[in-house]
């Protein structure tokens, strides 16, 4: 029998849908592997769009519009992301509310068109800022969409520019998704930030050190506030585990299966998966990683340490909990082999 | 423009004699609530509080794609973004020529000395051929690019292209009045006007205007 909620829908179709539902109004793009089906499938669906001339001109347009309190957003990938920033970190520095996808593929350069996790630390910290953004990192379609709804109503609401960071794994697989078991939630509404007749005077540039000083004091201060309602992680048989493996987006999703697979074999492993990477979940790492029973923590990621190290940046300095690596910078790891390398540290 | 703001542009320079002429024909155009004035970095950042209209800075070369965005959101908005020569026809050159190609309906005002001043005087896309600047000392290789001539071929036929200069204040209100009014019928509007220096130029009193009144010869004023 047909189930009329399951749909086999591609992660690219997924986030065109979150982005529809949370209300967008217009998307600047400039076709890029593998974000270009957000792109193409934006279009399909009837949408306002533009194409520019490079991700510059689209990153500055969505600012653009953003400023006059619309919903835009774009979607980049690699060195596409690369130039994005130049818009993205205005919109850090006016704390404008522009919503990117960015779709991992290898680097550095132009370097491969499908996968990778190398757009970490270019998503957390791109740019000459202070990392003062909010980064979403979904594991499979359906998160995609919950953190593609959140990514919208949390830029606006807190006004700091978000990121949906994935990969093109995630958006060009087809997986059937259960759409009764997707959560509808109230969109927060987009507002001019420059209306009609204000006499607004914004400067994105100060002609003192301390006047700048100043303005970064407010934005960490908001930022840290905003940290306890935005920063949020899933924990999986962390209890009883001697180790505590980390991973996030697609690789998570193998690792889920890797634990359940060691639990089979008896071996006390338990799993940390950052849904936010900006701001981070201490909070609940911390109690994870200092749990009694913990021995060692394992990162597993498809870069050379870039999540290792925003968990390092995060975690309490005087835990002492031993670290390993499983990197496989611009490989996907599967199961077996997750499990396998896994086994290699541990026993 | 607000009495408590004092003026940060160095002595002699061109632009508050420009902001104050947009400002005067916002006002008898009636328009001064719904423009939105971007601002380019580089001396145009300086004039983020210098006129009663919702102003803000945007990055080096990027006030087109910006105004771009605000108008497509904003349709009844008037967008103008000011910029110097580096920041229109260097840095932000491609952003600006497919702006123009679309004929998006914005109105860009490059203010044009020959020199990028606020770091310093180096030379721009306009110099002229063997001036001296910081990053030109030996006189510059190059030969200036004319923009409204450049961009003309790629222009809608119902887009405004035009220059004028600071010492031709009547040309100034003419040109500004009918690039907003283009905006206004839907097109593309581009004002570039030649403007003072006398910091870069190193010129004073009356060479700074025989300097402005030289441009000229090479940079025609006029409609396109």
């Amino acid at each position: 029998m047909v189930d009329a909620n399951k749909k086999f829908i591609t992660g690219a179709d997924m986030a065109v849908k979150a982005a529809i539902d949370a209300g967008a109004q217009m998307m600047y793009g400039y076709p890029i592997t593998p974000a270009t089906e957000i792109f193409t499938g934006w279009i399909k669906n009837k949408q306002n769009f533009l194409q520019t001339e490079d991700e510059i001109s689209a990153g500055f347009a969505v600012c653009g519009g953003v400023l006059a309190g619309q919903k835009a957003f774009s979607a980049s990938s690699g060195p596409g992301h690369v130039l994005m920033q130049d818009g993205f970190i205005m919109a850090e520095g006016m704390r404008l509310p522009f919503v990117l996808f960015a779709a991992q593929r290898g680097g550095p350069s132009s370097g491969t068109v499908i996968y990778s996790q190398q757009e970490v630390m270019l998503a957390c910290y791109g740019g000459n800022g202070e990392g003062m953004r909010l980064v979403y990192s979904p594991s499979g379609p359906e998160e995609l969409y919950a953190l593609t709804r959140r990514a919208f109503n949390e830029a606006w609401k807190y006004r700091f520019p978000a990121i949906v960071l994935t990969d093109g794994y995630t958006l060009k697989e087809k997986s059937i998704v259960d759409f009764s078991l997707i959560n509808d939630v109230e969109n927060f509404p987009a507002y001019p930030l420059v209306a009609e007749g204000q006499n607004i005077h914004w400067p994105n540039i100060f002609t003192s050190e301390e006047e700048l000083n100043h303005e970064l004091n407010l934005a960490k201060a908001d930022f840290d506030k905003i940290t306890p309602l935005v920063a949020t992680s899933e924990i999986i048989q962390t209890d009883d585990a001697e180790v505590i493996l980390i991973a996030h987006g697609i690789v998570a999703v193998a690792a889920k299966e890797a634990l359940a697979k060691l639990r089979l074999e008896n071996q006390k492993v338990g799993l940390f998966r950052p849904i936010t990477l900006r701001p981070f979940d201490k909070v609940t790492l911390d109690k994870t990683v200092g749990g009694k029973n913990v021995k060692q923590v394992i990162v597993i990621e498809s870069s050379f340490g870039q999540l290792a190290r925003l968990v390092k940046d995060s975690m309490d300095t005087t835990l002492g909990k031993p670290f390993n690596y499983i990197q496989y910078p611009a490989l996907g790891i599967e199961i077996e082999e997750m499990v396998s390398e896994i086994k290699k540290i541990i026993i | 423009m607000s009495d408590l703001i004092p003026v940060k542009f160095c002595n002699g320079c061109g632009y508050p004699i420009i902001l104050m002429l947009l400002n005067k024909i916002l006002k008898e155009m009636d328009l001064t609530s719904q423009t939105v004035l971007g601002l380019d970095i580089g001396c145009s950042l300086l004039a983020v509080n210098f006129l009663p209209v919702n102003t803000f800075q945007t990055h080096h070369g990027r006030v087109t794609p910006t105004m771009m965005g605000f108008k497509r959101a904003r349709p009844n908005s008037i967008c103008i973004g000011c910029t110097g020569d580096g920041g229109a026809y260097a840095i932000g050159l491609q952003g600006l020529a497919h702006a123009i190609k679309r004929d998006e309906p914005i109105t860009v005002i490059v203010v044009n000395n020959t020199v990028y001043g606020m770091t310093g005087g180096q030379v721009t896309p306009t110099s002229l051929h063997q001036q001296k600047t910081e990053t030109s000392p030996e006189g510059n290789i190059d030969h200036p690019l004319l923009g409204p001539e450049f961009f003309k071929p790629i222009a809608h036929k119902d887009a405004f292209l035009a220059r004028t200069a600071a010492n031709d204040p009547k040309q100034i209100q003419e040109f500004l009045t009918k690039a907003i009014e283009t905006q206004q019928a839907g097109h593309f509007s581009l004002v570039e006007i030649l403007s003072f220096c006398p910091t870069h130029w190193k010129t004073k009193g009356v060479e700074t205007i025989n300097y402005l009144n030289n441009l000229k010869e090479t940079f025609k004023p006029g409609t396109l």
